[in-house]
């Protein structure tokens, strides 16, 4: 068993930390302050690849690993967590459902301009009365002989502002449950289509989530993704994939805390030494690192068998569960060791508190992953 | 146009430390970079390479660790890299480095050599210009910006401390280059990707144009003697009071310390 990085993935993480220190950080407080989508870093991504990571070259991506692709995540998420959402939901939610299951035509249309970011993907899936309980779909998709035509609205969806294709859920049979539910793949001009009301939210505040509306929206024949009524397996299985991304984003928060906490530590003095030097301090820190050094293997470990192609639902269950309770343990104790000034937003762990909370929440609750956990373990 | 930039593997000296009694760089666990400077240049040729076409090579002198580096350089856009690595290059100073780049370069078909001012471990800024004495070369150094003009020559702006000259180079020439003036792009995905696939070139002594008695130690003048890291001074007082009082304070100080 080998856990070190291979060259390439070396000189990647040397990429992709450089960046995020140099180009990433200095937005963050900014990006979270001003509820602004951080359409520039995202125009920087395109342009070194990184919108398009794990995507074979054929189709215009860069032709890495889900491994760099979620260290890339991890990274931006270390100092800002509302863009290793943003990578994670187009990469994730978007491209990996058209790679998976979209045609050869679908791929070669959608495919080159999500990875080079000159469009942004979005998922949809959740809607008022389908949350955790994802079967419930309201939103209908009629045959309308040469097009659908669609019906019904979207909520809390990640990139919305700023997206241009949309995976969209719908029901096509309603009398099949969720085996009559399809996935379409939807642009943002497309007739009917429009984008509502954007959230106010606690964390990640940078991200875009907003409600999608379907008025009669026309979508072409050609543009149903996979078979009829499998849209919601073809969104389970997104969502697995998409639990490795929200999991590396949950690890890169929970690292950027420790960082944070590390350093303030040894500077700050009280009684006359450095917090750090408290066996206190040391104890709690040592408790810490240790789960965020648990959560990256987890996660790690769930990459590494999706690029195996071998089954990996529980292990990416196990990771976001993992990490996404490990983040809010991390920042909360971050908080507590910064005292008042880190319930100030002069200091980034209050911001990484508020970021780490919808780790727990989206793309499954802690509840779904252990749902899915268990079903594995009990079938 | 053919361009050879040349780059050095270094210690980041933000991080590095000196050991006291020896006074050479301690160098365990510091980590590796590409000279600042040298990536700076790196970047000049790779702009002139997308705005007017151009083949990069990358050289460097060095141990087999600086393969790294030159797989950053290949990410970044170069197109080929050798690393010139023999036990005979070793104890180089400036000129028996220079004098080895030299025999590389007279090997290679370029029309402009590019290197970076200096280095952040020796502070030199010889080698550049000893290069280009080697080679018989016009030399540009401290450029700021640099561009192929329609009649085939560069135009080159170089940095004074009082502004800047703005000059015209026509043939063969080598510009020594500024970190801060070029923005050194990263290393995409892509080229990630692809910089294990392509070779990093190693070369010997003998595969270039040199008399072996001018290389590595015995062809270096220069011998240190000792180094040491500079004693920190005391931190300053600031002391808000009236002219007089400065006065007398400042008289007084020197007093106590029978400067007067």
């Amino acid at each position: 068993m080998d856990f070190s990085y291979s060259k390439t993935e070396e000189l990647f993480l040397q990429m992709v930390r450089s960046f995020a220190e140099n180009e990433v950080k200095p937005l963050a407080a900014e990006i979270d302050e001003q509820e602004r989508f951080p359409l520039e870093t995202v125009q920087k991504m395109g342009k070194l690849g990184m919108m398009g990571i794990p995507i074979p070259k054929q189709y215009g991506g860069a032709g890495g690993t889900v491994q760099m692709y979620i260290m890339a995540v991890e990274e931006l998420s270390r100092v800002c967590a509302t863009t290793g959402v943003v990578l994670s939901a187009h990469t994730s939610l978007c491209m990996a459902p058209i790679l998976e299951h979209g045609t050869e035509e679908q791929k070669m249309k959608y495919l080159p301009k999500l990875a080079s970011g000159e469009w942004i993907g979005a998922f949809g899936l959740t809607e008022p009365n389908a949350g955790t309980d994802a079967a419930m779909q309201q939103t209908t998709a009629v045959d309308a002989g040469d097009h659908w035509v669609l019906n019904g609205s979207k909520i809390f969806i990640t990139n919305a502002s700023n997206a241009h294709v949309f995976i969209v859920m719908a029901m096509t049979d309603k009398s099949q449950g969720t085996k009559g539910i399809s996935a379409f793949i939807v642009e943002r001009d497309m007739p009917g289509f429009s984008i509502g009301k954007k959230e106010l939210k606690m964390g990640i505040r940078g991200s875009a989530t907003c409600e999608l509306i379907f008025e009669n929206c026309i979508v072409p024949k050609e543009n149903l993704l996979g078979q009829l009524g499998k849209g919601f397996k073809i969104a389970m299985m997104t969502l697995d994939g998409g639990r490795i991304g929200i999991a590396s984003q949950a690890l890169g928060i929970a690292q950027g805390a420790i960082d944070e906490t590390v350093k303030y530590t040894k500077e700050r003095k009280q009684f006359g030494r450095a917090i750090a030097k408290f066996q206190n301090t040391q104890f709690q820190m040592a408790d810490l690192k240790t789960k965020v050094e648990a959560a990256r293997l987890l996660v790690r470990s769930a990459a590494w068998k999706k690029d195996m192609h071998l089954p990996y639902s529980a292990d990416a269950a196990m990771a976001k569960l993992f990490a996404a309770e490990t983040a809010m343990e991390v920042t909360t104790k971050a908080v507590q060791f910064h005292g008042g000034y880190g319930y100030t937003r002069e200091y980034p762990v209050e911001r990484m508190m508020r970021d780490a909370k919808i780790t727990e929440i989206y793309e499954g609750t802690s509840e779904v992953q252990r749902m899915v956990i268990a079903g594995q373990l009990f079938k | 146009m053919n361009i050879i930039v040349c780059v050095k593997q270094v210690p980041d000296t933000t991080v590095v430390k000196i050991d006291p009694v020896k006074g050479t760089l301690i160098r365990e666990g510091v980590p590796s970079i590409m000279n600042p400077d040298d990536k700076g240049g790196l970047e000049l040729a790779l702009r002139l390479k997308d705005q007017f076409g151009a083949h990069v090579t990358v050289i460097s002198m060095g141990p087999p660790q600086a393969d790294v580096m030159l797989r950053e350089a290949l990410a970044m856009g170069a197109d080929r890299a050798i690393l010139l690595s023999d036990r005979k290059f070793a104890g180089a100073d400036t000129l028996a480095t220079s004098y080895a780049l030299s025999g590389l370069c007279r090997v290679l078909d370029y029309d402009l050599i590019i290197a970076g001012r200096q280095a952040i471990d020796g502070d030199t800024a010889q080698v550049g210009p000893e290069l280009a004495e080697h080679l018989d070369l016009p030399q540009i150094t401290y450029v700021a910006d640099a561009k192929l003009l329609e009649n085939g020559n560069l135009q080159v702006d170089k940095e004074n401390e009082d502004g800047v000259q703005v000059l015209e180079v026509e043939g063969k020439c080598l510009l020594t280059v500024l970190a801060s003036a070029f923005d050194a792009r990263y290393m995409s995905v892509s080229g990630i990707m692809e910089a294990y696939d392509k070779e990093v070139e190693v070369w010997s002594a003998d595969k270039i144009d040199v008399e072996e008695g001018k290389l590595g130690l015995a062809g270096s003048p220069t011998k240190v003697f000792k180094s040491f890291p500079k004693a920190m001074k005391a931190p300053g007082e600031v002391h808000e009071v009236t002219p007089e009082e400065a006065v007398e304070l400042i008289v007084n100080q020197l007093k106590v310390k029978h400067i007067i």
